[in-house]
């Protein structure tokens, strides 16, 4: 089959830093095709460069179905057919599905507003795709699997033959990856290539061809996706091997840190009952939307549980602000790091204070210059944050320095309970391992750790007991040495 | 509000109609209509119509414009100063060069446009924020003008000026005479080419766009330097409008007297429903807005309170509105994370 | 991505002034103020008189600005320091003229501290509820203290009919007109405010909550901190620096009003954000804004000396927060190149 797009030498420096160098790829018409490698890898540069927003360096050639390009601007690459759906999709909320999906063809220009054109190319990009939404409802009424639906349909409309996805599946349900992947093979049976940018491979290599592996802005190489599993691509990612055991002590006669019976809270979690011992792990996993974050919000006293009972310590805790669960030893890496873990904008230093401010307060109530540096240094110090002065703003760092502030923020508190909500989302798979490092450290000096993934080998090699959680129900429980990761992920799926 | 052509659409849309912000404020304000239209003799007069139109005519012109600006993203309080500039400049130039009413409002809209797109040259190409541009722009533009002014008025104005417009007049049955004057023509217009534009035009529909994802607005290649230009420029434009119309209901030039009046019409706007976060706001609900203000204070001079209160119960209109606008959206967005 | 290594290839001194912050800047622009200005004026605008008029007149806008700014870090806006400060005005005058009795003896003495929690008692309702209608219902601040102010305007018009309450007790005037040791008494209960005020934001727990909320309200929940309680608390502290305000105020023109010094609203506004405050919130010193208002103050005292209009003045200020904010604009820019 004739190649859609082939990229030859492409370089791309940003000052003295080589964010691409000499990476060649070729795409071939209604081929689907994985883009893989870590933060900083070249992945999001190299979209760029194709979408046309940024240009390489000269020396590199793009060729869009024959035809030879120096460098794109944003206009030639759409007319060309490409299509690139950002990991936040674009959209505006609020205007209509129609017009979100016609907004490229129609709202160009001054003229007045062909509400009939808008209509019909919407009508006609979803029945190419065969979807049906309502296109008078407003985008920020839809739930995020139908805006993902809108954004290509927009790609449709603009007559796309290859569609660029950055992280898709992020915040989708595993029901809705499926009809999205479904939805990747119909495009295929129409010619139009997909490529996707992804760091959660399990689900995209179901359908990919082919991948391509970026490695510090080079190309590690092209791989038939059906040789390809997680931890050769991790391999392929990082240049290292990494080996992980599973955990096999067994903590049940230790001593109980948190005892959980029958916690329900209606539409969010039902008939919750757990225990976590000291220096135990215990995963917790599920799909998005099962329940769990909202479970690990009750532990943490930011979603009052309608009834049943959390008992930390033997003491029953009635816990109606996350400060009280703090208070009594409970602390909670938010998934959401950039926008709930930290405040980046500000110093590192004020990152750690935040936890135990009042805490901090001499007899005058106020913070000295003294004990703000130590705390703030033996925060950096305990955790090996590498950071030039705790000062300079968390934005500064890396994400797995990031996440090494949020803990440490939390190690501040001493807490008896550690809950760690998707901690190594967007973190590189070398800053994962010293992240499950430090968390098994602190469970092996007596904390009990909740663990909640939707990554599979994430709880399946790093935690010592497994819960899957359905619905909002606890609905089994593996131990990972008596088990195999397929067997967890079924019971995941199922 | 993007009221499709066909018919089958209308059913869906009243439904959403129903559930927006402007049909609760239309709901209040004919509450308030009927209320008073009971309460006093005088209220659902035509002369008191009438004069409730004319004299509100000039913040309600302005809160138009304004709508523009806050549907795209952004916000500009120095309106007032604009017009005041504009009024100067215009009706001083008509005094010494003899110009009819083309000219003046030729004269005060560019004026009005070059205010605005200084505005929206600090804000997009310096990236200030747009309060801080248009508060500092308050201050040059107002303090430039009684600078060089001097702070006189301005009472002898042109013959036809003082004239005004007074089309189609009626006589009602005592003999009082209305007609389509000046406030309440451009009041008119302005509504209508505001509705057009936001409504009617891609430019419009690009508006909503960026101020409801400035991010994705950039990434799908619209200008927005153009834009804003333009949503600046239109605002300049509708102040130097206004500004005749303020000048031709007072029957003089005061360069002191509209600067200060910026908030009012904030308030107005935004208790029509436009929000400040941009995206959100529509033609009806701005009408709305303005009127149920006008209203309010009219009333209140109707069943006898004195008009020394009435600031309070403005106040304390905003207050409650913005407070049930805030709280409502909250229970919806909550409701929506459970679901 | 932002790894931009560009080597330092043009490191102006404008860029190398940059690094040290708001206060090195205004200090470099004061200065060269001071040059200009010395030369124009000459030992004029050193003179013991215009030094002791620049201490009389800057306390008041620079309490209010103080106001403003603890608003400002929490990533809020108080739009109701100038009606707060007027009512709560209006309320200790009413009891100062109405109770205060003799001219001597401890009831004197007593009532006029009585006079004074008065206003504080005002101050502190106001400040509740501002905090509580934005932190607890989710009201944007702008809106919010837009009602407010509308609403304690309304009241303080409403209850005086726009009248001035004047003639206080001495001590009462001496705290706007008297002089220890060549200070104005103003000027040293500006002082005694701004000490507290910086200890608070920069050594206090509290103070380390706003600048955290003032950048990510959510992170801050997160991480165990009561925000609404720290936001309630923001805007009584801005509610009670307004009522000190106003006591400077009245004392000073000896007399209160509904509408006194209005026109200081947005210029504290100015006056913050040229003090290096961020308008977004989470950054701002005390020390930037005393700069700030220390420069505003000689442009102000040295265009009066050179008999330039007041108005003059205000559109300069103007000018100075656009160009100084484009500095510091231009300076990320170059600085990101650096980088």
């Amino acid at each position: 089959m004739a190649n859609f797009l082939d990229l030859h030498a492409i370089s791309k420096r940003f000052g003295g830093v080589h964010a691409l160098r000499d990476v060649d790829m070729s795409l071939e018409a209604g081929e689907v095709h994985c883009l893989v490698g870590e933060n900083g890898s070249g992945k999001s540069t190299l979209i760029k460069i194709i979408a046309g927003v940024q240009r390489p360096e000269p020396g590199g050639r793009i060729v869009i179905e024959g035809r030879e390009y120096a460098h794109l601007d944003p206009v030639q690459s759409t007319a060309r057919g490409i299509q690139v759906i950002y990991q936040d999709l674009s959209l505006f909320p609020n205007l209509t599905v129609a017009e979100n999906i016609a907004v490229g063809r129609h709202l160009g220009g001054l003229h007045l507003v062909k509400w009939d054109a808008i209509h019909e190319t919407a009508q006609a990009a979803m029945a190419r795709i065969d979807v049906s939404l309502d296109p008078h409802a407003k985008v920020e009424d839809l739930s995020i699997a139908s805006r993902q639906l809108v954004a290509i349909c927009r790609a449709m409309a603009a007559d796309a033959r290859l569609v660029i996805m950055d992280e898709p599946t992020a915040s989708l349900t595993r029901h809705e990856v499926d009809a999205l992947l479904r939805l990747v093979a119909d495009l295929k049976k129409k010619g139009i290539c997909t490529l996707f940018v992804s760091h959660r491979l399990d689900e995209v290599l179901e359908v990919a061809e082919r991948v391509t592996v970026l490695r510090d802005g080079a190309k590690v190489g092209d791989y038939s996706a059906r040789e390809m599993d997680d931890k050769k691509l991790a391999m392929l990612m990082t240049g290292k091997a990494f080996a992980y055991e599973t955990g096999d002590k067994d903590f049940s006669r230790g001593e109980t840190i948190l005892s959980v019976k029958n916690l329900t809270r209606p539409g969010h979690y039902a008939d919750v009952s757990l225990d976590i011992h000291a220096g135990e792990i215990v995963g917790l996993t599920g799909l998005l939307g099962s329940g769990r974050t909202e479970f690990a919000l009750s532990l943490f006293g930011m979603n009052p549980p309608v009834s049943g009972e959390i008992r930390l310590d033997g003491k029953r805790l009635a816990l109606r602000t996350n400060r009280q669960a703090i208070d009594e030893g409970i602390a909670y890496v938010p998934e959401d790091r950039l926008t709930l873990g930290l405040v980046l904008e500000q110093p590192i230093s004020a990152n750690i204070l935040i936890t135990i401010l009042d805490k901090l307060a001499d007899g005058l109530g106020l913070i000295s210059e003294a004990t703000r540096r130590s705390v703030a240094q033996r925060g950096v110090d305990d955790l090996a944050i590498k950071a030039p002065n705790p000062d300079n703003p968390v934005k500064t760092l890396s994400g797995g320095n990031q996440q090494r502030v949020v803990l440490a923020k939390w190690m501040a508190t001493k807490p008896r309970l550690l809950i760690l909500d998707s901690p190594t989302v967007g973190v590189d798979i070398a800053a994962k391992d010293g992240i499950y490092e430090i968390v098994k450290n602190l469970a092996a000096n007596g904390v009990a750790v909740l663990l909640i993934s939707d990554e599979i080998p994430e709880v399946f090699y790093h935690a010592d007991r497994v819960l899957i959680m359905r619905q909002g129900r606890l609905s089994g429980e593996c131990r990972p040495h008596a088990s195999s990761e397929a067997e967890l992920r079924d019971a995941v799926n199922a | 509000m993007t009221l499709a052509a066909d018919q089958r659409s209308f059913m869906p849309a009243l439904r959403r109609f129903r559930r927006s912000h402007e049909f609760w404020l239309l709901v209040v304000v004919i509450v308030f209509c009927l209320g008073l239209g009971l309460a006093t003799d005088s209220f659902l007069t035509l002369q008191n119509l009438f004069d409730l139109l004319t004299s509100n005519a000039f913040v309600g012109i302005l809160a138009a414009g304004l709508l523009v600006v806050l549907v795209a993203g952004g916000i500009d309080i120095s309106f007032t100063a604009t017009a005041s500039v504009a009024q100067y400049v215009a009706l001083s130039l008509a005094l010494s060069y003899g110009l009819g009413w083309f000219a003046i409002f030729a004269i005060a809209g560019a004026v009005g446009v070059v205010c605005g797109l200084i505005n929206a040259i600090f804000i997009t190409k310096l990236r200030i924020s747009s309060i801080i541009v248009s508060i500092a722009t308050l201050n040059i533009f107002y303090g430039l003008l009684i600078f060089f002014s001097g702070g006189k008025y301005i009472t002898s104005l042109p013959k036809y000026f003082r004239d005004g417009v007074w089309w189609f007049e009626y006589d009602d049955a005592a003999g009082v005479p209305y007609a389509l004057n000046l406030q309440i023509l451009v009041l008119a217009i302005v509504f209508l080419c505001t509705w057009l534009l936001l409504n009617r035009t891609n430019v419009g529909r690009q508006i909503y766009a960026m101020g409801g994802n400035k991010d994705a607005a950039q990434r799908l290649g619209f200008q927005v330097f153009r834009l804003n230009c333009l949503v600046y420029g239109y605002l300049g434009l509708i102040a130097g409008v206004a500004s005749l119309v303020q000048a031709q209901l007072a029957q003089s030039v005061t360069p002191t007297v509209l600067v200060g009046k910026e908030l009012d019409v904030l308030a107005a706007v935004v208790l029509g429903g436009a929000s400040l976060a941009g995206g959100v706001g529509t033609v009806l609900g701005t009408i709305l807005g303005v009127a149920l203000l006008a209203i309010l204070q009219n009333g209140l001079v109707l069943v006898g309170v004195s008009s020394y209160w009435s600031q309070l119960f403005v106040g304390l209109i905003i207050l409650v509105a913005v407070s049930i606008t805030a709280w409502s959206e909250r229970r919806r967005r909550q409701s929506k994370a459970i679901n | 991505m932002s790894a931009d290594t560009r080597t330092a290839r043009n490191v102006s001194l404008l860029t190398r002034i940059g690094r040290g912050g708001p206060v090195t800047v205004l200090s470099l622009v004061l200065l060269a103020l001071l040059l200009i200005f010395g030369l124009l004026l000459g030992d004029q605008l050193f003179s013991v008189g215009a030094l002791q008029s620049m201490a009389f007149q800057l306390p008041e806008l620079g309490i209010l600005s103080l106001a403003m700014m603890v608003a400002l870090l929490s990533g809020g806006l108080n739009l109701s320091i100038i009606a707060t400060a007027n009512l709560c005005a209006l309320t200790m005058a009413y009891v100062l003229t109405h109770h205060v009795p003799g001219a001597e003896g401890f009831m004197w003495g007593a009532w006029q501290v009585m006079a004074v929690l008065a206003g504080i008692a005002v101050a502190t309702a106001i400040g509740l509820l501002n905090g509580a209608v934005i932190a607890y219902l989710g009201v944007s601040p702008i809106l919010a203290t837009l009602g407010t102010m509308t609403m304690c305007k309304g009241l303080s018009i409403g209850l005086t009919r726009g009248n001035v309450i004047s003639g206080f007790p001495d001590p009462i005037v001496f705290l706007g007109n008297g002089v220890i040791g060549g200070v104005p008494v103003a000027m040293i209960i500006f002082l005694a405010l701004c000490a507290p005020v910086a200890v608070l934001l920069n050594k206090s727990p509290f103070g380390h909550k706003i600048y955290m909320i003032g950048s990510n309200e959510k992170a801050t929940r997160y991480s165990g901190v009561d925000t609404r309680r720290v936001t309630l608390k923001v805007y009584v502290l801005s509610s009670l620096l307004a009522v000190a305000a106003a006591l400077v105020m009245m004392a000073r023109f000896n007399s209160a009003n509904a509408s006194y010094g209005e026109s200081y609203l947005l210029v504290t506004i100015l006056a913050a954000v040229l003090g290096g405050v961020d308008p977004f919130g989470g950054f701002g010193k005390v020390g930037g804004l005393m700069m700030a208002l220390i420069l505003l103050q000689v442009i102000s005292s040295a265009f009066n000396l050179l008999n330039f209009s007041p108005f003059l003045t205000v559109a300069i200020w103007g000018a100075l927060i656009i160009g100084v904010t484009a500095l510091a604009v231009l300076r990320e820019g170059l600085g990101g190149l650096r980088r």
